[in-house]
């Protein structure tokens, strides 16, 4: 690992704060789309290729 | 030609028929400027720094509080369904509401400037570039208003919405027309800040009513 | 008209259909996903291992690598919508409103990004953690103008109604965002005492470019990822609330 130098705690903060909002930001578009498939599949609906009850 | 003088005389004839409502706003305008004083202390120097910047802050929050009014009512009552119907486009409707705004919020804010430059320790000088700066940039102010309440006139609860889509783009209003105002740069950039404004307004005077007309439409849809 | 003369449909007719366009789309996700964990992993290892301290700014440029990238796609995301409001109003693409709604939220993540790295690349560099020179200002403003559009798309019941109204605003807003920073910048050079502050923020010295460039792809692609996904989640959206208002009325399916 490279020394971060004098201010190494600020690389810090701001690599793990950036990858902290992405893991969010993902996580987010990730669960909105599952429960958005989800819940179409509650609904039966033919057109994503789920059959009717 | 007619129809747009008929739409601004009517606007211009409800909001003055409006009672207090023109009171309320001048009233308004003058308390944010007079309570700033008991927030940052009563120290003249310092309240002559920043007066310019002050008034203009009163002047955009009271121009925000006239927004619902400008679109809301017409909708509660069908009478925008039928300026979109009308023979003048809506757009020139927009542009009589929009000078009406001006006319009934705008002015009134400016002749009653004199007592916040009093309470605010305002010099001459510098009130009478208040005055100029309030003159040119306040129809910006206007027009912006009518974009954002066009915007918000077909949502359930538009409330803050307007103010808050107005505020960002109302940015360069407020740095040009505090800058207009302000000695710290020098009279050289004093004018050209008011060169400024005076363009933005013009800009924002002549566009924002298609705008406003187009969000209307669409949002009526 | 026969078989033969009927006019053809194109790929692009295809991705006017939101079921067509979620089908089609659906195998580009995990390749897209792929690539950009690749390039995070690259950029990841070029910024913080592999590269060398810069000459004047020392360590703290490697926040830079994350800087840049979140400050581009600030403005890039905001283009992205313009486009697609344009495509709304314009060319009247199916798909273009399903796209700016997508991408107004990741928009604001990011922008909150660029301000969040960029206040603490100032930390060290300038002493505060926050400075009203004219980028930070300019990002702080587009922020709100971002922030504004999510709640202008939430204060609609019918999302296709308001596609065209957010639309105008998108534009409206693009056009004034010139305007804004260059009134920023004029504010901005009138308040900095014209010495020691560098308000432009840091140049770019040719050691630097190899982990800039792979972290710009990287966040380049991510955001192409997850617009593609959302829209996928925007069009079922819009399936579901068809389908549940078709339950209620009773209809048969």
């Amino acid at each position: 690992m490279i020394a971060l130098g004098a201010h190494a705690e600020f690389i810090i903060a701001a690599y793990v704060g950036v990858f902290a909002g992405l893991a969010g930001l993902v996580g987010w578009t990730v669960f909105a789309a599952r429960q958005t498939k989800r819940r179409l599949e509650e609904l039966g609906d033919a057109r994503t290729g789920n059959p009717a009850q | 030609m007619s129809g747009f003088l008929s739409v601004l005389s009517r606007e211009i004839r409800l909001s003055l028929r409006g009672g207090g409502e023109i009171l309320t706003l001048v009233l308004f305008f003058v308390i944010v400027g007079a309570v700033v004083p008991f927030a940052v202390g009563p120290d003249k120097a310092l309240l002559a720094r920043i007066a310019p910047g002050i008034v203009w802050i009163a002047a955009f929050l009271a121009m925000l509080l006239g927004l619902e009014k400008l679109f809301g009512p017409d909708r509660a009552d069908g009478t925008l369904a039928l300026y979109r119907l009308a023979d003048i486009p809506l757009s020139a409707v927009v542009a009589a509401k929009v000078i009406a705004h001006w006319l009934t919020a705008a002015l009134p804010l400016i002749l009653a400037s004199p007592a916040l430059a009093l309470l605010l320790a305002m010099d001459g000088e510098t009130f009478g570039r208040t005055v100029l700066s309030l003159l040119l940039g306040t129809p910006a102010l206007a027009g912006f208003g009518a974009i954002g309440a066009a915007v918000t006139v077909a949502t359930r609860r538009g409330g803050l919405l307007a103010p808050i889509l107005i505020a960002p783009l109302s940015v360069p209003v407020l740095i040009f027309g505090v800058g207009a105002i302000s000695a710290s740069g020098g009279p050289d950039q004093a004018q050209a800040a008011a060169l400024l404004l005076a363009a933005l307004s013009l800009m924002v005077l002549v566009l924002s009513p298609f705008a406003a007309a187009l969000a209307i439409d669409w949002g009526e849809d | 008209m026969t078989i033969d003369t009927t006019p053809k449909m194109t790929w692009w007719n295809r991705l006017s259909h939101p079921g067509q366009f979620v089908a089609l789309t659906r195998p580009l996700i995990l390749p897209l996903a792929l690539v950009t964990g690749v390039l995070f992993a690259a950029g990841l290892w070029y910024g913080l291992f592999s590269s060398p301290p810069e000459k004047y700014m020392g360590d703290t440029v490697r926040i830079m690598y994350v800087h840049v990238p979140t400050a581009w796609l600030s403005q890039f995301v905001y283009a992205t919508m313009a486009v697609s409001a344009l495509g709304t109003l314009v060319w009247r693409h199916p798909m273009a409103d399903v796209s700016m709604k997508a991408a107004a939220p990741l928009g604001a993540a990011f922008t909150a990004m660029a301000l969040f790295t960029g206040s603490l690349w100032g930390r060290p560099t300038w002493g505060t953690f926050w400075e009203w020179d004219g980028r930070m200002t300019s990002t702080l403003v587009l922020l709100f103008i971002y922030l504004g559009i999510v709640a202008l798309w939430r204060a609609f019941d019918d999302q296709l109604r308001a596609a065209r109204v957010v639309a105008v605003f998108t534009l409206v807003g693009a056009v004034n965002i010139p305007v804004i920073k260059f009134s920023v910048d004029w504010w901005s050079t009138l308040h900095q005492p014209a010495s020691v502050f560098r308000a432009d923020g840091p140049t770019m010295p040719g050691e630097i470019l190899t982990p800039l460039f792979v972290m710009f792809f990287a966040f380049t692609f991510l955001f192409v990822t997850l617009q593609l996904v959302a829209m996928h989640t925007e069009v079922r959206r819009r399936r579901i609330t068809t389908l549940e208002r078709r339950a209620a009325r009773g209809d048969a399916r």
